[in-house]
């Protein structure tokens, strides 16, 4: 599989309904991912992570700066180039299609791209999933399988295709704890295996810190950078880094980011009601 | 799979079927032969209705034992069968189209909504002058709500599909004819079967309208005629034959639709890792 993109984005502003209500979701935003990064975006509930994702993903236009992908313009206000293959969303609730089996979801990429044809794209499917010990589901639906297997096999339709960037926005959100620390694994395999760009977002410092390279936290909205945390945890990871003195003090960094940005959501919401 | 229990005994759904249907002879046969209630005497009670039906010497002239039975059912299931594969044909597609494309939609909803209350009766008339036979004219009238219904249910079959199967398919690389083919169509199928349900019931209502004014043959005929010779066994017998043949028509389409909808049937029962 290929090697993941670098990912710039510069001064991103976007406001939603420029001439009614005036949203500003982000704002002067800049942020740099390198390329094979695991980045991790973390911030306070409303404050624009989802809207950036969608700007890069290309779902929604930028109102004003410029994304970039490998020095290729991703968007630039009036000129956005559409969603595309080499960044793939995988999102918070899932979107497996319910009337596609597994082999046919996973295989739909490669082949709607005319990259492969049907069945060289089942082959590979096929071989994805017993790469990863997930054999026997290939004629199943989505909805026959756990929360946590769906999961694993739409991350596996994002990665079949090769993508540069993987956007994942919360996408574990809901799993119980035992089926979240398993995702984790799944993806940290995944990750060491492609080398493909991570843009992650959560609200799970635990799982923000584990996951990352780098975690960046958001202001409240809208949406900047408040903080870099570089994560010098050693790789391969395991559950076994959550207990150590390291782990703690990023932590404790990253949540008192967090806390402030929120405490301010917390009163702005106040003198909104007021 | 072996979370499934087979009982080798009725199922429900048979048993409820039985149930009804009986219960309601019963209770036709109470107030007719028993009750003898005022003007409930008038009607036929159904032991007349199934003794005339069964039998090889029809008093009436009417039974499975005549060539003229089969006859008109065979002219119906032709004109209704006709009818709903036009409707089916034309009315999902014109569905999707509208679904699909926002401006086809701004340009085809008001007429359709306009020409959709027009009730088939209305139609006769004008189908009568413009058609160049009868047979066709019936066709049309047993066709166009069915359609309109077909129409209605796929659009909205379309408009329900969540925004992120979209997503997912434009950020895997799907061109528009992709999309149409795997989420739009796929996604809709539910709701059009649904319409397709309701669609072959209303073709049949409109069958019997168009038959009784505009047809030769058919039970609509069959029933309009023995109305005029007052006889009243063999009306029942051709309304009875209406109702199981809407009954078999609608199962048919019901059966269509799960063979084409395997996910719908299957999910999650047990819990698993
Ligand atoms: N289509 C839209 N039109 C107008 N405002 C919107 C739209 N989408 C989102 N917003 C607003 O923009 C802000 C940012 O929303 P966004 O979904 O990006 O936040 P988020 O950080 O992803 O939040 P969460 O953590 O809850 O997922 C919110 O205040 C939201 O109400
Ligand atoms: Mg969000």
């Amino acid at each position: 599989m290929s090697a993941g993109g670098a990912l710039s984005i510069r001064q991103v502003t976007k406001v939603y309904d420029p001439e009614g209500v005036h949203v500003v979701a982000v704002d002067n935003c800049s942020l740099e991912v390198a390329s094979g990064e695991f980045l991790v975006v973390v911030g306070p509930s409303g404050c624009g992570k989802t809207t950036l994702l969608n700007v890069i993903a290309g779902f929604e236009e930028l109102s004003e700066g410029e994304i970039r992908l490998d020095e290729g313009p991703l968007a630039l206000p009036g000129k956005q180039v559409g969603p595309g293959a080499e960044r793939i969303v995988v999102f918070q609730n899932g979107a497996l299609f319910p009337w596609k089996t597994v082999l046919e979801n996973i295989a739909y990429g490669p082949v709607v791209q005319r990259r492969m044809a049907k069945n060289e794209a089942q082959r590979s499917a096929r071989e994805l999933l017993r790469q990863v010990g997930l054999e026997g589901i290939e004629e199943s639906y989505p909805a026959e399988l756990s929360s946590g297997v769906q999961r694993r096999v739409e991350i596996l339709r994002a990665l079949i295709n090769e993508p540069r960037v993987v956007l994942l926005d919360e996408p574990f959100r809901g799993l119980d704890a035992v089926a979240k620390s398993v995702m984790h694994q799944f993806l940290l395999d995944m990750f060491e295996r492609t080398r493909c760009t991570m843009y992650f977002i959560t609200h799970d410092l635990d799982e923000a810190i584990f996951l990352a390279d780098r975690v960046v936290v958001m202001t409240t909205r809208p949406a900047r950078v408040k903080l870099e945390l570089s994560i010098d945890l050693p790789r391969p990871r395991d559950h076994r880094v959550l207990g150590t003195e390291r782990f703690l003090k990023l932590k404790q960094a990253a949540l008192e980011a967090v806390h402030e940005e929120a405490l301010k959501a917390f009163q702005a919401g106040e003198r909104e009601l007021a | 799979m072996g979370l499934h229990m087979k009982r080798w005994t009725v199922n429900p759904e048979t048993w409820g079927a039985v149930v009804s249907i009986l219960g309601f002879v019963l209770l036709w046969y109470i107030l007719t032969a028993v009750l003898k209630l005022p003007r409930f005497d008038k009607l036929p009670n159904p032991v007349a209705v199934f003794s005339a039906w069964l039998s090889p010497h029809p008093q009436f002239g009417l039974s499975i034992f005549t060539r003229g039975y089969y006859l008109d059912i065979l002219y119906s299931v032709g004109r209704v069968l006709a009818a709903f594969v036009l409707a089916t044909v034309l009315g999902v597609g014109l569905g999707l189209l509208m679904g699909w494309s926002r401006v086809f939609f701004d340009y085809s909803f008001p007429l359709v909504e306009t020409l959709r209350p027009i009730p088939p009766i209305a139609w006769i008339p004008l189908a009568v002058l413009v058609l160049p036979t009868a047979e066709l004219g019936v066709i049309f009238i047993t066709f166009i709500a069915a359609f309109f219904a077909t129409v209605l249910n796929t659009l909205l079959g379309v408009r329900s599909i969540d925004e992120v199967y979209f997503r997912a398919a434009s950020c895997l690389g799907s061109r528009p004819r992709d999309v149409f083919w795997n989420v739009v169509v796929p996604g809709a199928l539910p709701a059009i079967f649904t319409g397709l349900q309701v669609a072959m019931g209303i073709a049949w209502i409109s069958l019997v309208a168009g038959e009784m004014i505009a047809g030769q043959r058919g039970l609509g005929y069959l029933i309009y005629e023995d109305y005029s010779n007052l006889q009243f066994v063999n009306i029942v017998i051709g309304m009875a034959t209406l109702g199981l043949l809407g009954y078999g028509s609608s199962a048919l389409v019901r059966m269509l639709g799960r063979r084409l909808m395997a996910w719908e049937g299957r999910r999650r029962g047990g819990a698993m890792a």
